[in-house]
């Protein structure tokens, strides 16, 4: 019993890195309606920022987090600028091939450059664990979920409280309607692009600390992060962090009992169950 | 059949027996290594043919065709080197099991009304789910891959799709025209207009009386089916079959390249499509071991540029356009 909770609450920790991932993943889509194919292979690209600069630099990646996100948000807003805006509004299809093709240039670029072997960060604490009771849990899993957490409560906050976040929500709500009144609708989905991208620039960096950097997590990545947001509800930011949360147990529950190569397994299984009994999500509007 | 034959044109009866004529004689001329980048032509051809049935007629995107190849490749494969059951053979139960496999993703997905970007990662989920599960299952020897065997007796005789490339060449020609004549005699039957009616608006279709389920799970069983008897082919020509590269996604993507860079629910757009992506993929490779630089990603990185350029400049895909420049009709959409 001891070792199942200890093997939960490891996944609740992985899960909320990842749920801020598939955030990025759903701000995107639930304001543009635009599907981020590329979404793993952005992660990783953050995972490799962190890594080099860790390596280089010698600087930890919840030092880096906030200028990695800094970073990626102008990626987001330029790519949206220039590359992704003709496609909002065209058909899905011609939308996901745009974005399919871009995932394949990432990631066999990634390949070239830092070659097939994963790269991991060794910091001073890696290997350190809090004990409560008979609990052990590793120290930089509570850093890097602390650090998720964070960053996607600002978001919260930002999309509640700020004009420009009020701004989004309401082309998210209705595109005419917001036009009328006058707003910069291609300025804001730029900057909606380019927060979701922050959001996995920080998950990428968070994700560094976890696991070892290399270009064959991408798709896998990309792959769970849509499973995350389908299963918590497409457009719903908490049902991101809630899909995330209960994958990142499935993970460690089917990888610890079961076998390790088998976990992403359970969680297409469980993306069928969802998909099948309520395609909507478990957060999701109504369709 | 006389009838999609009546309606080519002058010109593209010609271009068409051309076309042929060049490509069943080129073996005489033809080395090796030629053969060989022909082989990819006409198989991408097949496979963008059978995938272009369910989305560019059918208007159901799948990013999971993977399934249905592997599924075929591992069914036929399986059967001859357990149980010795000839490929000529086996293809007739690789169809029924990918298609199987087919129906029930369909099922699953349009019965429940997930459509679009939902239908796709169903798709892609299933896939995936099911390389997992090839990893592990012992019977086709797992992650560690299924192979042929070159020394066992008539394992090099055409009977047992086993020999020189000639016969893959052939095997590949006949399968690359046969499929676009299969595409073009549905494209004009009653059921292609109902496919059309079916993609270019759903509710329109359903109110003049079209069972919209029914059509697209027709589509699916020939997709899928069709899909089967390229990995059947994949199996026996490469003769190694692992789970991470017949299941994998990047086979999935592979395969939709030819349709879409050629021309989405058009007839010869897979066609165009393969003769244009191969040749240019393969020389990159090429040159790049020419030039002595070991970068095999280079060709996908490639690939994924003409992905995003064909589909921000050129939607439509390169064949209705070249179409109206050599004066062809037959490209409509």
């Amino acid at each position: 019993m001891a070792i199942t909770l200890n093997v939960i609450v490891q996944g609740v920790l992985t899960g909320l890195v990842y749920g801020l991932m598939a955030l990025g993943l759903s701000v995107i889509f639930g304001v543009m309606r635009v599907v981020n194919f590329a979404h793993g292979e952005f992660t990783v690209i953050a995972m490799y920022a962190a890594f080099i600069l860790f390596e280089m630099l010698g600087l930890q990646p919840l030092i880096v987090l906030l200028p990695i996100a800094a970073a990626f948000f102008v990626v987001g807003y330029l790519l949206q600028r220039s590359l992704i805006s003709p496609f909002v509004g065209r058909a899905e299809h011609e939308q996901f091939i745009l974005l399919v093709g871009l995932a394949t240039v990432i990631v066999n670029g990634l390949l070239l450059v830092f070659g097939p072997d994963a790269r991991p960060i060794n910091l001073p604490y890696s290997f350190d664990s809090y004990a409560i009771g008979s609990l052990f849990i590793d120290k930089v899993r509570v850093y890097a979920a602390l650090g998720a957490f964070a960053v996607a409560a600002a978001l919260f906050l930002f999309f509640r409280y700020t004009r420009t976040g009020t701004a989004i929500r309401a082309c998210a709500d209705n595109l005419t309607g917001a036009a009328v009144v006058g707003l910069d609708v291609k300025q804001l989905y730029a900057v909606t692009f380019g927060l979701g991208l922050a959001c996995v620039g920080a998950a990428g960096t968070l994700m560094a600390t976890i696991a070892d950097a290399s270009p064959s997590l991408a798709q896998a990545y990309t792959l769970l992060a849509f499973t995350i947001v389908i299963i918590g509800g497409l457009g719903s930011m908490v049902g991101a962090l809630v899909g995330g949360v209960l994958i990142g147990v499935s993970e460690a529950l089917a990888g610890f009992y079961i076998q390790p190569s088998m976990k992403s397994m359970f969680s297409f299984a469980l993306l069928i169950i969802v998909l099948v009994l309520r395609p909507q999500g478990l957060l999701g509007r109504r369709l | 059949m006389t009838n999609i034959w009546h309606n080519a044109g002058a010109r593209g009866k010609l271009l068409c027996l051309l076309l042929l004529a060049v490509l069943v004689a080129t073996p005489l001329a033809a080395d090796r290594y030629l053969l060989s980048v022909l082989i990819l032509v006409f198989y991408f051809a097949y496979l963008g043919q059978a995938w272009n049935l369910l989305m560019g007629f059918a208007g159901q995107l799948s990013l999971g065709h993977a399934l249905y190849l592997g599924l075929g490749a591992y069914t036929a494969t399986a059967l001859w080197t357990l149980f010795g059951i000839g490929p000529w053979l086996g293809v007739f139960i690789a169809i029924p099991v990918a298609a199987a496999a087919g129906m029930f993703v369909g099922w699953l997905g349009w019965r429940f009304a997930i459509e679009g970007v939902y239908f796709a990662l169903l798709t892609i989920a299933f896939a995936e789910f099911t390389r997992i599960g090839f990893d592990h299952l012992q019977v086709t020897g797992a992650s560690a891959g299924l192979f042929l065997s070159v020394n066992s007796p008539g394992s090099d005789k055409w009977w047992n799709l086993g020999g020189g490339p000639l016969l893959y060449y052939y095997l590949a020609l006949i399968l690359a025209a046969g499929a676009t004549f299969l595409v073009a005699y549905l494209r004009q039957s009653p059921l292609g207009y109902r496919w059309l009616a079916v993609r270019e608006d759903p509710e329109a279709a359903r109110a003049v009386g079209i069972d919209i389920f029914r059509a697209r799970m027709i589509a699916m069983l020939f997709s899928a089916s069709m899909t089967a008897v390229g990995g059947v082919f994949y199996g026996f020509y490469y003769r190694n079959l692992f789970p991470s590269q017949v299941f994998d996604i990047g086979r999935s993507i592979e395969l939709i390249l030819a349709p879409i860079i050629g021309g989405l629910g058009t007839i010869f757009g897979p066609v165009v499509g393969a003769l244009i992506l191969t040749p240019l993929g393969e020389s990159l490779t090429a040159l790049m071991e020419a030039l002595g630089i070991n970068a095999p990603g280079v060709k996908l990185i490639f690939y994924g540029l003409m992905l995003m350029v064909i589909i921000s400049l050129r939607p439509d895909g390169v064949w209705p356009w070249l179409a109206r420049r050599l004066g062809l009709s037959g490209a409509r959409k």
